[in-house]
């Protein structure tokens, strides 16, 4: 289904062994965020909002690349995180740290709630409960006006500094930072979680899930523990978007947001840690640039790149690249 | 009369008003219902058929609503041969995409499939904004279905009664050629263990075609006609989208009689609730759906 870091040069046990050390590729990522801030000092809002929609797409990658859990309403967490951390704010708590872990365990609730149920189906049911899941949320968040804004949005969401010293200044420079030091901390969680047994076994479950029972794993347990945490993850990732952004829209929870996480993720690479990395930039650059180009229809050329990708480049950007080099060294 | 008794005319109308509300609800939801199952079913079948995730099923309902209703402004053709043209048209436009793109992705992860098929829904809204514009299309009835109709004493909106009708005759159709004839046969045998069906000589490559073509047809039919109902605009095949699956997976995949019960429950299920209470009805569609797959993670006649 997808293409994976070769293994085949080594033999599995080494590749086991090894793969979870950190090679040099692996700080590229973080050596062009420190590079962005000092290149595009104009830009650091811009660069805020591509490093969430990295951790969101981080997130994404634990439950489809790795789970192979396929999902169309992963923004039902994104969206709860972003109302609860904006909800927190307007309420008083207008400490954005402390406000993340609350909104990750309320995202994660809602994730392990919902996972419970929905998990027990397979194939195109959970692909549609997944998806009514998200649209559920929206409309309850449509509809609480009181709480939520309703259509108008949430407004009036202001913060404290930043350990009570670094306001959030217009230019986007403690957003940008605050922003990456959370991915940073995503990242190694991730990195951490998917190179550990449990993230060995959701691989197994994905590759085959039959199996995975025969030798005794408790799938649908872990299927849903890695659901949660991925929901947690994601519901950071909203907060974020909450507390930078200082507004919170429906939008948050709409199909266009689930839809648009899950292109960043295959145009980077699915199943690979990096390939939200590599998407969600690309697929916000592009987005930036058909937009200004065909304001009306930009989303036709996303369509289209969506099917070409799909018809023949099926591991993304990273796989193809894997594919080249592999050619090359060939 | 003791005093705080209720007059007996006014109990007998107030009566009557629920009734009528009933009554009402009923109607509205069984054509709504109609609507979902002739756009869904054929969903069901490819899907049962293929196991292909097709989320862009509701193109070929919009576009179908799209040909016909251009059909009847630009060309002044008729209501009934424009929504006959149209079904012809989608379905063999439908058949043209099946072999040049969904065939190459039948052996694929759901996950290509479902990206493939948003990516079709993206360039099928882009694409209806610039041919139509982004405003909602009107379908002009011809005057035979405009007004109202009277059964049992009970005025009713012709059309809506109209679509009532051709969708029972449909439902009906569906089932006995899909039970009873040849064709029907190779279908389910291709549904039930499509390797076997092919061993025994089914040319199932050709059956997919067919059956997608079907299915598209039926989709193009189901927004052509329902065009009142569910009003053709780009955005349709996402809006509806959540409809039109939940029909598919509360009935079971590859069912014909299972989309129909869905169908029936869910527009007359979320019909009643919207009008009773407007509040929290939309969040019915959601609650049966989840009751109703906890029960039965297949569907309701669906197999395990």
């Amino acid at each position: 289904m997808f293409v994976y870091r070769s293994a085949a040069t080594i033999s599995p046990v080494d590749y086991m062994v090894c793969s979870h050390r950190l090679r040099w590729p692996e700080l590229l990522p973080w050596v062009a965020i420190i590079a962005a801030y000092f290149a595009f000092p104009s830009y650091l809002a811009l660069g805020a909002q591509v490093m969430i929609m990295v951790l969101f797409a981080l997130s994404l990658d634990l439950v489809l690349g790795y789970a192979g859990i396929v999902t169309l309403g992963h923004a039902a967490f994104f969206g709860v995180g972003a109302y609860t951390a904006g909800i927190l704010a307007v309420h008083g708590w207008e400490e954005a740290i402390t406000a993340l872990p609350v909104a990750a365990a309320v995202a994660g609730a809602v994730g392990l709630v919902t996972g419970y149920i929905i998990l027990r189906t397979r194939g195109l049911t959970l692909l549609m409960l997944t998806l009514a899941v998200a649209s559920m949320l929206g409309e309850a968040a449509n509809k609480a006006n009181w709480l939520t804004g309703g259509a108008d949005g949430l407004q009036g969401i202001t913060l404290r500094p930043l350990l009570g010293v670094f306001h959030f200044d217009l230019f986007g420079r403690t957003a940008f930072v605050y922003c990456a030091l959370v991915l940073f901390a995503g990242w190694v969680f991730v990195r951490r979680l998917v190179h550990a047994p449990f993230g060995r076994s959701l691989t197994g479950i994905r590759e085959n899930a039959a199996r995975m029972h025969a030798i005794g794993a408790p799938v649908r347990q872990r299927q849903i523990i890695v659901y949660t945490i991925a929901a947690a993850l994601a519901g950071v990732a909203g907060a974020l978007e909450a507390q930078t952004t200082q507004f919170v829209g429906l939008n948050v929870l709409s199909f266009d947001l689930s839809g648009a996480v899950l292109i960043m993720l295959i145009f980077g690479g699915v199943g690979r840690l990096y390939g939200a990395f590599v998407g969600a930039p690309l697929y916000m650059v592009a987005q930036d640039a058909l937009s200004r180009l065909d304001p009306e229809y930009w989303f036709f050329w996303v369509g289209l790149l969506l099917v070409v990708t799909v018809m023949f480049a099926r591991g993304g950007i990273l796989g193809v690249a894997d594919l080249l080099r592999r050619k090359v060294m060939r | 009369m003791k005093a705080g008794a209720v007059p007996r005319q006014e109990r007998v109308s107030a009566v009557n008003e629920f009734l009528s509300a009933l009554v009402s609800i009923m109607f509205h939801g069984l054509a709504y219902a109609m609507i979902l199952y002739v756009v869904s079913v054929g969903l069901s079948v490819t899907m049962g058929l293929m196991g292909f995730a097709n989320l862009a099923h509701g193109v070929f309902a919009m576009a179908g609503g799209y040909v016909a209703i251009s059909l009847m402004s630009r060309l002044g053709l008729s209501f009934g041969p424009a929504v006959v043209l149209a079904v012809l048209v989608v379905a063999a436009a439908s058949v043209v995409l099946e072999r040049l793109l969904y065939a190459r992705l039948y052996g694929a992860g759901e996950i290509e499939q479902v990206l493939f098929t948003i990516g079709l829904i993206f360039m099928s809204i882009a694409a209806a904004k610039f041919m139509f514009g982004s405003s909602q299309q009107e379908l002009v009835l011809p005057a035979a279905l405009r007004g109202e109709v009277s059964i049992l004493g009970r005025m009713f909106p012709t059309y809506r009664a109209f679509i009532i009708v051709t969708g029972a005759i449909i439902a009906l159709g569906l089932w006995l050629g899909l039970e009873r004839s040849q064709f029907g046969a190779r279908v389910r045998a291709a549904v039930d263990n499509r390797r076997m069906a092919r061993s025994v000589g089914i040319d199932t490559d050709r059956l997919f075609s067919l059956t997608f073509a079907l299915g598209s047809g039926l989709a193009a039919l189901g927004g052509a006609l329902g065009g009142e109902l569910l009003t053709i605009h780009p955005a349709y095949a996402i809006e509806h989208l959540v409809y039109f699956l939940t029909v598919v997976a509360v009935g079971g995949l590859g069912s014909i009689r299972g989309p129909f019960l869905a169908a029936v429950l869910l527009g007359v299920g979320d019909t009643a609730c919207k009008y009773l209470l407007p509040d929290i009805g939309a969040f019915f569609i959601y609650f049966a759906l989840f009751g109703l797959l906890l029960w039965r993670p297949a569907g309701l006649f669906g197999r395990a």
